[in-house]
């Protein structure tokens, strides 16, 4: 636990964390920024659990345990996701989200 | 003292996350996501998660950041400037986005959180035990299966990055 700092204000901080993350994945036109949000909101949900874990329930693991299989995934996506922008920009020689038709069908 | 520097490392995770989203720079946004998830890797210190503190900062911090700027570097121009949504969609968005924080910060300030005050520390040892235990709520199939996950997903990147078939394959069917 942090001294002196309550589990609201932890979970006011990512919850905003998450926002952020959603504005972002709706705002931007990039397929590279899109990515971005997405480990923002990524990020923000791991905080979650790793805190509430430490704060209700201190003598359990579930939480740090599922942060990390997160964590994993999280990587696991983007290195696919990389590679399929850098096989987009190849086809069409762009990472627009507007100009992204090839896989519609 | 713990108090101001999570205080510090959550404005600074804010800051930086809004910096991350609105930067109109490519490589500028990706830098600025560096620094949001080395203060998340602070708040895993703060809350004495050292393992996990340093899983963020070498997976994300070294791994995640280093990917996204090579793609970043393969795919555009150093200085090209991104396209931007309209200021209405904008707008929009930050208004629908107030909206959705609105509810979830009712719902956390009217939940009683049943907080057990402690200090306990969990080591490593902890952690690796937990994950490899086979009797009940043990973690090793999830374990073995996020295992062949990763090399799934490793040698379909590959593949994918590699594109040369697919092409082809293209081009007999136009």
């Amino acid at each position: 636990m942090i001294a002196g700092i309550s589990i609201y204000e932890i979970l006011t901080v990512t919850s905003i964390l998450f926002f952020i993350g959603i504005y972002g994945f709706i705002t931007r036109k990039n397929l590279i920024s899109v990515l971005i949000s997405i480990e923002l909101i990524l990020n923000a949900s791991v905080v979650n659990f790793v805190v509430i874990n430490k704060y209700l329930y201190p003598d359990m693991l579930q939480g740090v345990i599922f942060s990390i299989f997160i964590i994993a995934v999280a990587a696991a996506e983007t290195a696919l996701a990389v590679s399929i922008i850098i096989n987009l920009y190849r086809q069409i020689s762009s990472v627009e989200v507007k100009d992204t038709e090839i896989m519609k069908y | 003292m713990e108090k101001y520097i999570f205080y510090i490392l959550s404005v600074i995770i804010i800051v930086f996350a809004v910096a991350s989203v609105s930067s109109r720079k490519m490589l500028r946004s990706v830098i600025y996501l560096l620094f949001v998830l080395c203060g998340i890797a602070g708040i895993y210190f703060l809350i004495d998660y050292n393992f996990l503190a340093a899983i963020q900062l070498t997976v994300y911090a070294g791994g995640i950041i280093v990917l996204i700027i090579f793609s970043v570097l393969l795919v555009h121009h150093i200085e090209m400037e991104l396209e931007i949504a309209k200021p209405f969609r904008k707008m929009m968005t930050g208004l629908i986005c107030l909206l959705g924080l609105g509810v979830f910060l009712y719902t956390i300030y009217n939940n009683e959180f049943n907080v057990v005050e402690n200090q306990v520390t969990t080591t490593t040892y902890d952690i690796g035990a937990k994950l490899l235990s086979y009797e009940s709520g043990g973690f090793i199939l999830p374990f073995e299966v996020i295992s062949v996950l990763l090399l799934a997903s490793m040698i379909g990147a590959i593949v994918i990055a590699k594109g040369r078939k697919l092409n082809d394959k293209n081009d007999e069917a136009l």
